[in-house]
């Protein structure tokens, strides 16, 4: 068997260099190796993709992206790393990680903990949307999207608009095009208020309207569309969907 | 359980120099009044001559007891409490005896029955004055020792402590010199916590308890923690209350700077202007972690415990102004005897 692959994800660099101490003490019990490291979970998307890695140690309380997100984030790859979340204190995310049969360790981490929770986590299940949620129902802060084998991540404040399309979600930014396996229903129910659903088939994000124009012939009747800031294009409101939208137009 | 968390304060003469106090005082003797006219007057039309009759007698008499208390209160609050309560009691009735003679200038007939009249009422509402005084104490003590209580619980996060273990472990190997000196400093810091803290302070002893917290959050931080004081030498002898500062310099650490990637700065100044002194404390302000939770708590035990050593005349205000978030704090500056 190949020793196995671990990432280090940690904001501290005094926690990654204990969890690299503890490592290294279980490593005859355990053959592996560490992989990479990295201070925040953005940049741990890129290492654990770039790596290869079988299992991500994450701190749950990050700047910009929780370690829940980021282990959210990972579930693109076709390949996910096994996670072994790591929290300092969180009777919440705790309690969570107990219903839900996750393996997590507790700062400061105790080398026999930790090998365990290495053993189990060779044989580790994949992590579901539902139970991540459920430990954290905050809205993401970036959409997911896998390229070519590459994950490239979108923030949420960037995304003008979202089109269903046949099989895909189409995701607009300024400068381009994304495609995301997600439907608008889940989308709209996350973000709350950040989008509003101006067709059966569109979601665009309110901070991105710039307001309504009269014009666009649909099905016969002339409607209404919205304009958007940095975007030509105008995309159509559907008339079950007017009545709501209209109160933005205030 | 009552018994053992009660913790009475003793009995106690209110501090007469508190803008409170006094204003509690001149309020509750004008309400008295004003209920004893009411009291007195037959048609509607006389209240406003009775109102104005006793006012003549009573506000000299109350003046000259609230200077002599004022200046007196030093001399006060070194007697036993019933003592302090005859002094007082001394005071309000020799103030009404000595200013007797000029109030029969103003039309009072001025023999011994309506002096008698006037001492009786004098000793009266002192006496419910005292009454409420003592309750006022009985209903606030418990609430100190629910605040110190509080302050146990809540003061320093089990997220902290943990996290500087976890630092303090990450240096044993490597740099067992720091490591000694990181949990010396975080002993210190429990210590201050566990202590008694219904007693004034020096601000001095609380900066370097700050410092000492700031030195461990510093180990685990690093860079992204930057730190600038600015305070005022002539203000470390200022008595404050005990973890005035510290809770929201943790505060600070922990909405301010754990959120961001890039590092941020808390600034802390401290000023004594005349006889006040002045704290502020500002860090990074981030809008999407307002769901941390823990601020509220903390603002709510120091803005309470600073009510309850100061009154009225001490202030906690926030905002939030260009991306910052603000705390300023203003309280009387006292020294230690």
């Amino acid at each position: 068997m190949n020793p196995i692959r671990v990432v280090i994800i940690d904001d501290e660099q005094p926690a990654r260099s204990r969890l690299r101490e503890l490592l290294e003490d279980c490593r005859s019990e355990l053959p592996h190796s560490v992989a990479g490291e990295a201070a925040n979970g953005v940049e741990g998307l890129q290492v654990a993709a770039a790596a290869q890695a079988d299992v991500v140690l994450v701190d749950i309380h990050m700047p910009e992206m929780s370690g829940i997100e980021f282990a959210r984030h990972l579930q693109v790859l076709e390949r996910p790393p096994a996670v072994i979340f790591v929290t300092a204190h969180d009777q919440y995310a705790v309690e969570a990680f107990e219903v839900n049969a996750l393996d997590y360790l507790t700062k400061p981490v105790r080398a026999a903990r930790l090998l365990s929770a290495l053993r189990k986590a060779a044989s580790g299940a994949r992590l579901t949307r539902g139970v991540l949620e459920s430990i954290d129902p905050a809205p993401r802060r970036h959409f997911s999207v896998a390229e070519r084998g590459r994950l490239t991540l979108v923030p949420v404040a960037e995304v003008i608009y979202l089109r269903a399309e046949l099989k895909y979600v189409t995701l607009r930014t300024r400068e381009r095009e994304h495609l995301v396996e997600e439907s608008l229903t889940q989308i709209e129910q996350e973000f709350g208020s950040v989008f509003v659903r101006i067709h059966r088939n569109c979601l665009v994000a309110r901070r991105w309207i710039r307001g309504f124009e009269r014009g666009a012939e649909t099905e016969g009747e002339v409607g209404w569309s919205v304009v958007l800031e940095g975007l030509e294009e105008k995309l159509p409101v559907s008339r079950r969907q007017w009545p709501q939208v209209k109160t933005l137009a205030g | 359980m009552q018994s053992i968390r009660q913790n009475h304060l003793p009995d106690a003469l209110p501090n007469f120099r508190n803008l409170g106090v006094i204003s509690r005082i001149l309020l509750s003797v004008n309400a008295l009044a004003l209920l004893f006219a009411l009291a007195r007057t037959r048609e509607l039309g006389e209240f406003s001559t009775k109102v104005s009759e006793i006012a003549g007698l009573l506000e000299p008499v109350l003046l000259v007891v609230v200077v002599v208390l004022y200046a007196g209160s030093a001399l006060l609050e070194r007697l036993a409490y019933v003592y302090g309560l005859a002094a007082v009691l001394a005071v309000v009735l020799g103030a009404t005896a000595a200013l007797f003679p000029f109030q029969s200038l103003l039309g009072a007939s001025g023999d011994w029955r309506e002096l008698a009249w006037s001492l009786g009422c004098a000793a009266f509402v002192t006496a419910v004055l005292a009454w409420y005084f003592h309750m006022r104490n009985r209903a606030l003590s418990p609430a100190i020792a629910e605040a110190r209580l509080q302050a146990l619980q809540a003061r320093i996060r089990p997220h902290f402590l943990f996290n500087s273990l976890n630092a303090v472990l990450s240096l044993i190997r490597k740099d067992p010199k720091r490591a000694e000196g990181a949990l010396e400093d975080l002993a210190e810091l429990f210590r201050t916590v566990m202590a008694d803290n219904r007693r004034l302070i020096a601000l001095g002893d609380e900066l370097s308890l700050c410092r000492q917290y700031l030195n461990l959050e510093q180990l685990r931080l690093g860079e992204r923690l930057r730190v600038d004081w600015r305070v005022d030498p002539t203000a470390e002898e200022a008595l404050v209350p005990p973890m005035v500062l510290q809770p929201l310099v943790e505060n600070a650490v922990y909405h301010g700077i754990e959120p961001g990637i890039a590092p941020g700065l808390i600034e802390v100044r401290i000023e004594r202007r005349n006889d006040r002194l002045w704290l502020q404390l500002t860090n990074p302000y981030h809008p999407d972690y307002q769901h941390r939770q823990g601020n509220h708590m903390a603002l709510a035990n120091i803005r309470e415990r600073l009510q309850l050593h100061f009154d009225v005349e001490a202030s906690l205000n926030t905002r939030i102004a260009d991306d910052r978030y603000e705390i300023d704090i203003a309280m009387p500056y006292r020294t230690s005897p």
